[in-house]
């Protein structure tokens, strides 16, 4: 909950950075080049742009209030339908990427500590340190390169499907599942092969930062007093490193990934742009371009919402892990 | 005391030569940055369309681009845009970041508790989003670029220069200091500030590289750096387009210099932390 002063901290600065962007949004939504004088200053007080800038802010936290995000010039649509419409494809993305680093990164991790200077642990510390320097625009081409172009394994790097593919009925806004539920086992894997490169790149991006915080704390768990005496009893290895020493580990593990999934956010604008990757980063993206403000604003404004969920959803994890943590 | 430490590094190095094979880097980046736009051996916006899309040869070692302009030169030239960028924004936080924090951490209080909650807020806030935002806002130039890369660094800096001044800010020397007769001021910006700048000088080289990244990714979406200019973020751009038709040389070569620069930063900032503070080392 402290982070609600937060968000109404953002919701204001990007209002503010919004109305100082240069060119005038009514000169440009005009009908063109030639359009009269009197029709921007029609088009300009339509917008409300004609308003003292206190004011307009005002209205639009009015607004905001009542869930109207204004309306997109650029589509003509109603920027929560347009978020709406577009933040399954970029969610989908997301979480299969998160999917894909955490299924990755944990088992490294404890690979690492279970034996730390071996082989396998400079290997995942290599593949850390190289990890955070590939930028994901750059790593997302070179995949695109070997799968697509080299290998021919990967489909055209278009959009979440084939536009003659004929859709599922839309139930999640998630192709994958909304295929699975149809039954249409073809349909899913041609909706699967598109997402798993974007996802894979986001991934590579962030196994980095979870594989190191997994090592660090499964070391000190594994050399705290409870892994001994679990030793010392003669327990499974399995139950002592999954049961005991990996439970204990997680903590500082659910942070990061809490941190990471931020991060993602972010990177979703390049990998989106990669791979025309029809989410709300893209959306947001195109309409940044093109000066058509509530777009951007309402796109900031769902990063931040998303992003005090995902923090609510980390201290509820945290008290799962650890039931001496309450909430 | 300077011997001591002098051992201690070459100890250190001894242990871990990657250290001192990223300073090496370091300086090579700089050196490319001063004089690299006087030794390429084409000229970096010239165009001989005759020779566009060429493959790595022994005239071209990076390949040419769709105009023919030959890539290696300008990867090259586009050091000095990339190191500058990433350089100025990172100073421009430090100090900026240094000050604020250090006031707040000296100050502790209410204000203090404020500006901390804010900060570890903003930190874990999508901050490429907002960098997008504020270049768009500000307008599409390089200088705005530096300036959103500065503001989206600056709570890491005000937090760490919090943090540090807050433990010291009761210590002996600091009540002496006090005791006679120095202003608040003077505590803050004399006795406490130099004595947590080599911890933030850590911060800062592990900090360029991703400053080097934002700045890259920035250019990359099309914001700030304007074609023809050569910076490799804007090179990756120009490239993505023949990608899938194979032409890998101009992704591969602006990805790899970007990924090495920031691998020489990542290394040699662990490295320093490493000659700073033994204990922290992972």
């Amino acid at each position: 909950m402290s982070s609600l002063p937060a968000l109404f901290g953002v919701l204001v600065f990007t209002f503010l950075l919004m109305r100082v962007l240069p060119g005038d949004p009514a000169v440009f939504f005009a009908s063109g080049p030639n359009a009269g004088k009197e029709e921007i200053e029609v088009i300009r007080k339509q917008m409300g742009l004609d308003k003292p800038v206190p004011e307009q802010l005002l209205l639009y936290l009015y607004d905001v209030g009542r869930g109207n995000l204004g309306r997109s010039l650029m589509t003509g649509q109603p920027v929560t339908t347009d978020l709406r419409d577009r933040l399954p494809a970029s969610l989908e993305l997301t979480l299969t990427a998160l999917l894909i680093a955490l299924v990755s990164a944990i088992p490294l991790g404890v690979l690492a500590a279970l034996k730390p200077g071996s082989l396998i642990d400079h290997g995942v510390r290599l593949f850390c340190a190289l990890g955070v320097c590939v930028p994901t625009f750059v790593s997302g081409l070179l995949l695109i390169y070997v799968f697509y172009y080299l290998l021919g394994l990967a489909p055209d790097p278009t959009g979440r499907i084939d536009v003659f593919t004929s859709l599922p009925p839309a139930r999640t806004g998630f192709l994958t599942v909304d295929f699975l539920l149809a039954g249409d086992v073809d349909g899913w894997w041609a909706a699967f092969r598109q997402l798993i490169l974007p996802a894979g790149t986001m991934a590579l991006f962030v196994i980095a930062p979870l594989a190191r915080i997994t090592r660090a704390s499964m070391l000190v768990s594994l050399g705290s007093d409870f892994v001994r005496t679990a030793r010392s009893v003669g327990l499974s290895w399995w139950r002592i490193v999954v049961t005991y020493a990996l439970r204990n580990a997680i903590l500082p593990v659910i942070t990061i990934a809490g941190i990471v999934f931020s991060t993602m956010l972010g990177a979703n604008v390049l990998v989106e742009k990669v791979y025309s990757w029809p989410g709300v980063a893209s959306y947001a993206l195109d309409a940044l371009l093109s000066s058509d403000y509530a777009p951007v604003q309402g796109f900031v404004l769902l990063m931040a919402s998303i992003f005090v969920v995902v923090n609510l959803l980390v201290d509820v994890l945290y008290g799962v892990a650890d039931p001496r943590v309450s909430i | 005391m300077a011997s001591t430490t002098l051992r201690h590094t070459a100890w250190i190095l001894r242990g871990n030569p990657l250290t001192g094979v990223a300073a090496a880097g370091v300086v090579l980046l700089i050196l490319i940055a001063i004089f690299g736009p006087s030794i390429v051996p084409y000229d970096p916006i010239a165009s001989n369309v005759s020779q566009a899309l060429m493959p790595p040869s022994m005239a071209h070692l990076a390949g040419t681009d769709q105009l023919g302009r030959d890539n290696f030169s300008r990867l090259v030239v586009a050091t000095r845009l990339d190191l500058v960028i990433a350089v100025s924004a990172v100073g421009i936080s430090f100090v900026l970041g240094a000050v604020i924090g250090a006031f707040c951490g000296y100050a502790a209080g209410r204000l203090d508790r404020a500006v901390g909650r804010f900060v570890d807020v903003m930190m874990a806030f999508p901050l490429f989003v907002l960098a997008m935002a504020m270049v768009a806002a500000l307008g599409n130039r390089v200088e705005n670029i530096v300036i959103a890369t500065a503001i989206i660094n600056l709570p890491f800096y005000i937090r760490f220069a919090r943090a540090e001044v807050n433990i010291r800010r009761n210590v002996g020397w600091v009540e002496a200091a006090r005791a006679s007769g120095e202003s608040h001021i003077s505590v803050v910006l004399r006795f406490l500030l130099p004595n947590v700048l080599p911890a933030m000088a850590v911060q800062m080289s592990l900090n360029l590289g991703w400053a080097i990244l934002n700045a890259a990714g920035l250019s990359f979406i099309g914001l700030g750096v304007k074609p023809p200019t050569p910076e490799w973020g804007i090179m990756v751009a120009e490239g993505a387009r023949f990608i899938s038709t194979g032409k890998w040389w101009l992704v591969a070569f602006p990805g790899l210099a970007l990924m090495l620069a920031v691998l020489c930063f990542n290394l040699l900032g662990d490295g320093m932390r490493d000659i700073l503070d033994p204990r922290m080392r992972t």
